[in-house]
C-alpha cells in the first residue's frame, strides 16, 4: 500500500504561463505546497483560479513553466516524457468531472487501460480489472459498454481505473460535479474508504459539503495559494 | 495492443466516416488493382513473347555462308564461303560448348500436289536435330523427321501447320501423300501452331520440311543454305561464335578474324537484349501503377488526419493513463496499416478474378492483339512486388497522422470537445 509517512508532494515556486500566442495567461503564480502521504485534501477556489491547472501538474500532465516539483522524491519538472507517462501510470490515479472514459470500451476494458500501459499480462489484467469492479460496487456492470453507465456508475468505473496500478496519489478534479446529490454522496464516501486504506487523495470540488470532511483544505485564488487548512502537516 | 480492441475501434472509426473511408478504400482498391494488372499484362506480354521466341528456338545461332574481306594465306578477299553438308558434324566434333548443329538446304515455290490442290511452297532439307533447335514439336500422333529417314532417304514430309490446314483441313494427315516435283511423299507428321517471333526464312508453320538427305538427292544441293547452332550455355555464345570461325576458317582458309567470311545471327544475344527490354518495361508499368497506389496512400493519409482528430480526447485519456507517444503513434500506424491491407487485398482479389477471366477467352494464334494482351499472370514476384508497395504507402501515410497524434498535449487533448 502506498502509505507510511513523508512527503509525497513538495512544490516550490511552481508558476504556469499558458501562452496562446495572443495572450499569456498567468494561471499559476508561485506555488508552494507541501503534502504529506496519506493526506485527504480539498482544493477550493473560484472558477479560473488555477485548480485544474494545479492538479494537471501535480499529476505530471502537464509541466510547470518555471519552480521546482518533487513528487515520491524524484524532481518531475523538466523530466523526459516517456518517465512523466511512466509516473502518471504507476502513480497517479485521474478522475475527472466528465469520467473520460473510452465510450465504446466496456467497463472492463476501461479499467484494463493503465494495466495494459504497464504491461500486465492479459489472464491477470483481466483479474484485477474485475476485482477493482467489485471493489466500487460495478462486479454487475464488467462487460457494459461506457455509454451505457449512469453518471455515478461511470465516475465508478474512473475511479476503479484510477486504482488499477496501486497508485501513490489520487487526483480528482471536481468528480462529483456532473452527479446529483445522492451518487455524489457515494463517490465521496467511496473516497473517504479509500483514505481510510492509506490513500493519499486530493479533490477539486465546487461542492461546501466535501472540505468539511476532509483533514485538509487548499484555498486557491487567482494562481495564489491562501490555504488555512485545519492544521498543515 | 488487444487485437479485439483494436479492431472495434477501427470498424467504428470506418462506421463514422463512412463515405470517406468508402473512398479511400475504393481508391486503394483501384490502384492495388492498377499496379496488379498493369504488371499483370507486362508478365502475360513477356511470357507470350518469350513462347514466340521459343518458336524460333532458345539458345540458338543461325550461320550462312559469306564473302572474305581480307586476304589469308595468299588467297584474294572477295571469295564466296560455301557451307558443305558435313560442316555440321564437323562443329558438333570439335566444339564440345555446342549441343546440336544442323544444315538446312531451302527451296522456295515447290509445288506440292495434294489431289486437286496444287500448292506453291517453301520446302526445306532439315537434320532431326530441328526437332530440338528449332522447337518443330509433331503433334500428336504424328513425328518428326528421324535419323533413319536421313540414313535412308526416305521419302517422308513434316508439315507445318498452316500447311497442313491448307493441304488436309482438319483430316488427319498422318500416312497420306503428297506430290513433289512428281515423286509420293509420305506425311509423318506435323507441326503445332506455334507462335514464332523471330525468323530467318519465313514462319514455320508454312514450311513443308523433308529429311536433307533426301533433299540434297532430289534437288542435287551442293551446300547448305545455312546452318543452325545450339549452344549449351548462353554465356558461351561468343565463344562458340569465335570457336566457329576458327574451325571453318581452318578448313576454307579465311581469317577467324573476317567477320565478313561468315553470317551468324546470334539470337542468344538478341534474347538478352530482349530481357532487358522486358524488364524496362516492367519496372515502368511497375512505377505507373505505383503513382495510382500513392494518391490512394495521401487519401490515406488525410482520411488518418481526420480519425486522429477526431480521437483527440481518446488519446488524452490513454495519455493521462500513462500511454507512452509510442503506444499513440503505433495505434494510428496500425489502423493506416489496416486500411491499407483492406484494400489491398480486396485489389489483389478482384485482380486475380480478373486475370483468371481473362484466361477463359479464347486467344487465336493469328498476331493479333489478343494474343499478346490477352494473357495478364500474376507472377509470385508481382504480388511480393505489390504487397511491399502497400506495405510502404502504409506506413508512410500512416506516419504523419501518427506523429501529429503522439505529440498531441494531454492537457488540451482532454479540454477537447
Ligand atoms: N490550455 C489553456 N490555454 C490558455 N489558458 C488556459 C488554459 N487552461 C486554462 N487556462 C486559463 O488558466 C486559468 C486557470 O484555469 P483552470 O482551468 O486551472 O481553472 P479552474 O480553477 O480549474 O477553473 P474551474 O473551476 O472553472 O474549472 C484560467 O484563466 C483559464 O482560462
Ligand atoms: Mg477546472
Amino acid at each position: 500500500m502506498p502509505n507510511g509517512n513523508g512527503t509525497i508532494i513538495n512544490m516550490q515556486g511552481i508558476h504556469k504561463v499558458y501562452d496562446t500566442g495572443k495572450v499569456k495567461v498567468d494561471a499559476l503564480k508561485g506555488i508552494d505546497l507541501k503534502i504529506q502521504r496519506g493526506t485527504f485534501a480539498a482544493i477550493i477556489g473560484p472558477s479560473g483560479s488555477g485548480k485544474s491547472t494545479l492538479m494537471n501538474i501535480l499529476g505530471c500532465l502537464d509541466v510547470p513553466t518555471d519552480g521546482v516539483y518533487e513528487f515520491n522524491g524524484e524532481r518531475v519538472d523538466g523530466l523526459h516524457h516517456n518517465r512523466l507517462a511512466e509516473i502518471r501510470n504507476e502513480q497517479v490515479g485521474f478522475v475527472f468531472q466528465n469520467f473520460n472514459l473510452l465510450p465504446y470500451a466496456t467497463a472492463l476494458e476501461n479499467v484494463e487501460l493503465p494495466l495494459i500501459f504497464k504491461g500486465v499480462p492479459t489472464k491477470k489484467r483481466r483479474e484485477r480489472a474485475v476485482e477493482l469492479l467489485e471493489k466500487v460496487g460495478l462486479g454487475e456492470r464488467v462487460s457494459h459498454l461506457a455509454i451505457e453507465l449512469s453518471g455515478g456508475e461511470m465516475q465508478r468505473v474512473s475511479i476503479a481505473r484510477a486504482l488499477a496500478n496501486n497508485p501513490s496519489l489520487i487526483l480528482a478534479d471536481e468528480p462529483t460535479g456532473n452527479l446529483d446529490t445522492k451518487s455524489g454522496r457515494a463517490i465521496i464516501e467511496l473516497f473517504e474508504e479509500l483514505w481510510q486504506k492509506g490513500h493519499t487523495i486530493l479533490i477539486i470540488t465546487h461542492d461546501p459539503n466535501i472540505p468539511q470532511r476532509t483533514e485538509r483544505v487548499i484555498h486557491i485564488k487567482d494562481g495564489q495559494l491562501t490555504e488555512n487548512g485545519n492544521g498543515a502537516h | 495492443m488487444r487485437i479485439w480492441h483494436f479492431l472495434k475501434y477501427y470498424l467504428h472509426d470506418l462506421r463514422k466516416q463512412k463515405k470517406r473511408a468508402g473512398l479511400t478504400v475504393l481508391a486503394l482498391v483501384w490502384g492495388t488493382f492498377s499496379i496488379l494488372m498493369l504488371l499483370a499484362f507486362g508478365e502475360g506480354l513477356t511470357r507470350q513473347l518469350d513462347k514466340a521466341r521459343l518458336g524460333l528456338g532458345d539458345n540458338i545461332m543461325i550461320v550462312w555462308g559469306g564473302q572474305t574481306s581480307i586476304t589469308h594465306q595468299g588467297l584474294p578477299r572477295g571469295r564466296k564461303i560455301w557451307m558443305r553438308p558435313d560442316d555440321d558434324k564437323l562443329l558438333e566434333r570439335l566444339i564440345p560448348e555446342i549441343k546440336h548443329a544442323g544444315g538446312e538446304y531451302h527451296r522456295w515455290g515447290v509445288d506440292l500436289i495434294r489431289g486437286k490442290t496444287v500448292l506453291s511452297q517453301h520446302v526445306t532439307g532439315i537434320p532431326p536435330s530441328f526437332e530440338e533447335m528449332r522447337t518443330h514439336y509433331p503433334s500428336a500422333g504424328g513425328r518428326m523427321i528421324n535419323q533413319a529417314d536421313l540414313d535412308m532417304r526416305r521419302r517422308v514430309m513434316y508439315l507445318g501447320y498452316e500447311l497442313k490446314q491448307k493441304l488436309f483441313g482438319d483430316e488427319d494427315p498422318v500416312g497420306r501423300l503428297v506430290e513433289l516435283r512428281g515423286i509420293p511423299f509420305t506425311v509423318i507428321g506435323y507441326g503445332q501452331d506455334k507462335m514464332q517471333m523471330g525468323m530467318y526464312s519465313g514462319p514455320d508453320v508454312d514450311k513443308a520440311s523433308i529429311p536433307v538427305t533426301t533433299f540434297k538427292a532430289i534437288f542435287g544441293d551442293q551446300y547448305f543454305d545455312n546452318m543452325v547452332i545450339q549452344v549449351y550455355n548462353t554465356d558461351q555464345s561468343e565463344y562458340v561464335k569465335r570457336r566457329v570461325y576458327e574451325v571453318l576458317g581452318a578448313k576454307y582458309k579465311f581469317s577467324p578474324d573476317d567477320e565478313d567470311a561468315l553470317g551468324i545471327w546470334d539470337t542468344v544475344e538478341g534474347m538478352k537484349q530482349f530481357n532487358a527490354m522486358m524488364l524496362g518495361i516492367q519496372i515502368f508499368l511497375g512505377i505507373v501503377g505505383g503513382m495510382t497506389l500513392l494518391i490512394a496512400g495521401v487519401g490515406v493519409a488525410n482520411i488518418m488526419y481526420v480519425v486522429v482528430k477526431e480521437r483527440t480526447r481518446e488519446i488524452g485519456i490513454k495519455m493521462a493513463t500513462g500511454a507512452k507517444r509510442r503506444h499513440i503513434m503505433n495505434q494510428f500506424m496500425l489502423e493506416a496499416l489496416l486500411v491499407c491491407f483492406t484494400g489491398g487485398a480486396a485489389g489483389i482479389l478482384i485482380s486475380a478474378l480478373a486475370c483468371y477471366l481473362l484466361g477463359l477467352i479464347p486467344v487465336n494464334s493469328g498476331n493479333d492483339a489478343m494474343n499478346w494482351l490477352g494473357r495478364p499472370t500474376i507472377s509470385t514476384t508481382i504480388g511480393v512486388i505489390v504487397a511491399s508497395i502497400l506495405a510502404v504507402i502504409g506506413i508512410f501515410s500512416g506516419l504523419f497522422p501518427a506523429r501529429k497524434a503522439a505529440g498531441t498535449n494531454p492537457v488540451e487533448s482532454l479540454r477537447y470537445e
